[in-house]
């Protein structure tokens, strides 16, 4: 006897579209019983966890700047992982990103005009698709698997970044500490919303979202890629080629990694440091099949991510709960939904001594 | 896509769960009790930078009692979160505020601008301001001592030191253990192995186990795990720890350790504070203050060696013995601090060279 899973034939749509709910009612249901076992008032935990860091107007814009590079890297990746290109590197090309672009800020430091931040915008992110490239180059010449090149571009890039700011650009004053010096007024993302950090690089990301969903709907490539990721075969038959739609995906996904890394640098850091992204790459995979693959979902799930970030923050600070505790939280949370997921395309049979057929 | 209306559903059920937390609020303390926020770059966990300045939060708590309250956020990135936490801790009605890691200082600063009634103190830094102060421990007091104690009891007179990178700080470190090696055993040499990570436990056995077995019989370190020491004690040497006592991991291996205390700072500045005392200024303690101890020593370490680091302990929190006294050479032999003179702090904080008895090349 055996467990198996089944695809539906027709998974409701209702279910669909209502299976982020039910795993938030499930999450409700576990976390009054988790936070009820620590002694805590669940209800003022849950409202620590979910409204308290998004309640005035600064935490919003705090979200929001969570969110960006989040949504920058799942967009790109998502529009990769419909046609099959497992870019799992969006953390390295981010890196690269922040490296090209901040190191232009660098470059032109003391000698700045209202052209270097779109230059830096440009460089960021052309940075991160060169380091996109380079899988899809792989992969396209010699067929070397884009997972695991990917994956360790990741770290080829972050120790060059940790050999720049360590050595020949940190900053000249700075005791030699391993960071640069802070980037003029000319190469910050402008703040939007006076008294917040909410800079010119949230919009950029809102705006790679719309452009992506444009993209995967409306146009003909993004159509190549969809038949690609789902029948090969039927592709080839087309004459869609599996290169091209590897090369798209390595580019728009590196492109669009690298202009997240240049909105942490020249957004609410101001500098390049060792510890550019707490992960943002690889947590956007997550966010990437969180959001369905879908421009408009993965803009959801984003926001979702970030404000699981401040919330752990917010128990953390307020009730004094230890990290472990949030973490145990924002995964739980996360299972319900991808379970949900899956019970909603697939159903659970219980399958009695399957003959067995010789092969 | 139509999850838009059920987002909006999602918002409501959140909107009903905050109605019923208010009703469930606590009371609102009494206004006198100081709320002291403390930011933490890596978790708590039982040993290493992290613990020290929350067993030093403990203390603070314990000392003063109900006058403060003190609350943490542990592994906060020194990216563009630090700002939010730090910021976050201000506006929630915390007065005074601790940032304990090195790359906190620019949003230290960003947020003290915009908090000019909430005290900063930002642990490891150089930049101050007007609510904003530092602190820093003299970790190369404690580091001279554990050389002396590791030139008593190395029989190879090799000594194996895992560092995480070439900053001023470790190489300081580095240096005062090298001069308080060959201040008792002129012939032992100190090999360091870079492991390009403050925690990494993996990267940290491997150096370790390379030392080793390159003949190291006393193996150190300036990173954060516990691993060292645990190789050491896997392999049958001596293990000197540094941030916190980890004797519970080498039970045989652990001769001592070179350990940072903050509670005496802590409860000076929540005081200060509440006094309306606080000033900025960069501290730098070291034995004298209480901020540098020794852990206590392994089962290997007899008498006299332990009489020996205690009284040079004593001499130099009575500024009798100072760790870079000269005459202090260079590798190349070059004397850089001549005899009768001992190293400004200015120097100090800036090293960029291995004293005598370092093996290999400061990387650039």
């Amino acid at each position: 006897m055996q467990l198996r899973l089944e695809p539906r034939a027709m998974p409701s749509k209702w279910l669909r579209y209502s299976s982020p709910l039910i795993a938030l009612a499930l999450t409700l249901v576990f976390g009054v019983i988790l936070f009820s076992a620590l002694g805590q008032n669940p209800a003022v935990a849950l409202y620590t966890f979910f409204i308290r860091p998004i309640g005035t107007l600064y935490g919003l814009s705090e979200l929001c700047i969570k969110a960006a590079p989040l949504l920058l890297c799942a967009v790109g990746l998502a529009i990769g992982f419909r046609g099959n290109v497992w870019n799992i590197g969006a953390e390295g090309q981010l890196t690269m990103g922040a490296i090209c672009g901040g190191g232009l800020a660098l470059a032109f430091y003391g000698d700045e005009g209202p052209w270097l931040l779109p230059l830096m915008i440009v460089g960021g992110g052309l940075g991160g698709m060169a380091w996109g490239a380079i899988p899809a180059f792989l992969k396209t010449r010699f067929n070397a698997n884009e997972i695991l090149t990917s994956l360790m571009l990741t770290y080829v890039a972050i120790q060059v970044l940790g050999y720049l700011v360590h050595g020949p650009w940190r900053d000249p004053e700075g005791f030699n500490f391993p960071e640069t010096r802070l980037f003029g007024e000319d190469a910050l993302l402008p703040v939007l919303i006076e008294g917040t950090r909410f800079h010119f690089g949230v919009v950029l990301a809102v705006l790679a979202a719309m452009i992506g969903w444009v993209f995967v709907t409306r146009t003909f490539a993004g159509f190549q890629i969809k038949v690609v990721g789902q029948a090969m075969a039927a592709a080839n038959y087309a004459g869609y080629s599996g290169n091209r739609v590897v090369w798209t995906g390595f580019l728009i996904g590196g492109g669009l990694a690298g202009l997240a890394g240049l909105g942490e640098v020249a957004g609410p850091m101001g500098q390049l440091n060792p510890t550019i992204s707490p992960g943002y790459g690889f947590a956007a995979i997550i966010v990437a099949f969180l959001g369905r693959l879908h421009p408009a979902g993965v803009l959801l799930a984003s926001l979702l991510m970030a404000l699981m970030y401040l919330g752990g923050e917010s128990l953390q600070m307020n009730l004094n709960l230890p990290l472990a505790i949030t973490g145990v939280f924002q995964g739980t949370l996360l299972f319900f939904v991808l379970a949900s997921d899956v019970f909603i395309r697939f159903r659970v049979k219980l399958v009695h001594n399957v003959p067995r057929t010789a092969p | 896509m139509h999850s838009n209306k059920h987002f909006k559903g999602l918002v409501a059920a959140m909107f009903v769960v905050a109605l019923a937390a208010v009703g469930g609020a606590p009371a609102a303390k009494a206004a006198e009790q100081l709320k002291i926020g403390f930011v933490y770059v890596s978790p708590v966990g039982d040993a290493g930078w992290t613990f020290q300045h929350d067993i030093s939060r403990k203390d603070l708590e314990k000392a003063l009692g109900a006058k403060v309250k003190t609350s943490f956020v542990e592994s906060v990135p020194e990216g563009a979160d630090a700002e939010r936490v730090i910021r976050e801790f201000a506006a929630s009605g915390h007065k005074l505020v601790f940032t304990t890691s090195f790359g906190y200082m620019n949003p230290t600063i960003k947020v003290a601008k915009r908090f000019p009634g909430v005290t900063f103190e930002h642990a490891t830094g150089y930049k101050h301001a007007k609510n904003v102060g530092t602190y820093l421990a003299r970790f190369y007091e404690g580091r001279y001592l554990t050389g002396i104690v590791a030139g008593k009891m190395t029989k190879s007179n090799k000594i194996g030191y895992v560092a995480a990178f070439p900053i001023p700080e470790v190489v300081r470190g580095i240096n005062a253990f090298t001069m308080g090696l060959r201040s008792v055993n002129p012939k032992a040499q100190v090999n360091v192995v870079w492991v390009s990570s403050w925690y990494d436990p993996g990267k940290e056995r491997e150096a370790a186990e390379t030392l080793i077995a390159q003949g190291a019989d006393v193996v150190t370190q300036h990173t954060d795990s516990t691993a060292p020491v645990q190789a050491a004690e896997d392999k049958g040497v001596y293990a000197i720890g540094y941030h916190s006592d980890m004797s519970k991991y080498g039970k045989k291996a652990h001769l001592t350790a070179a350990t940072h205390y903050w509670g005496g700072h802590y409860i000076a500045a929540a005081k200060a504070v509440m006094a309306g005392t606080w000033k900025s200024q960069g501290i730098w303690g070291g034995i004298k203050e209480g901020m540098i101890k020794l852990a206590p020593y392994g089962p290997a370490v007899p008498a006299d060696v332990r009489a020996l680091a205690d009284a040079k302990g004593k001499e130099i929190a009575s500024g009798k013995l100072h760790p870079f006294q000269g005459p202090v050479k260079d590798q190349s032999g070059k004397v850089r601090i001549p005899a009768g003179q001992t190293m400004s702090d200015k120097d100090m904080l800036g090293f960029k060279w291995y004293v005598e008895g370092v093996i290999g090349e400061l990387p650039k």
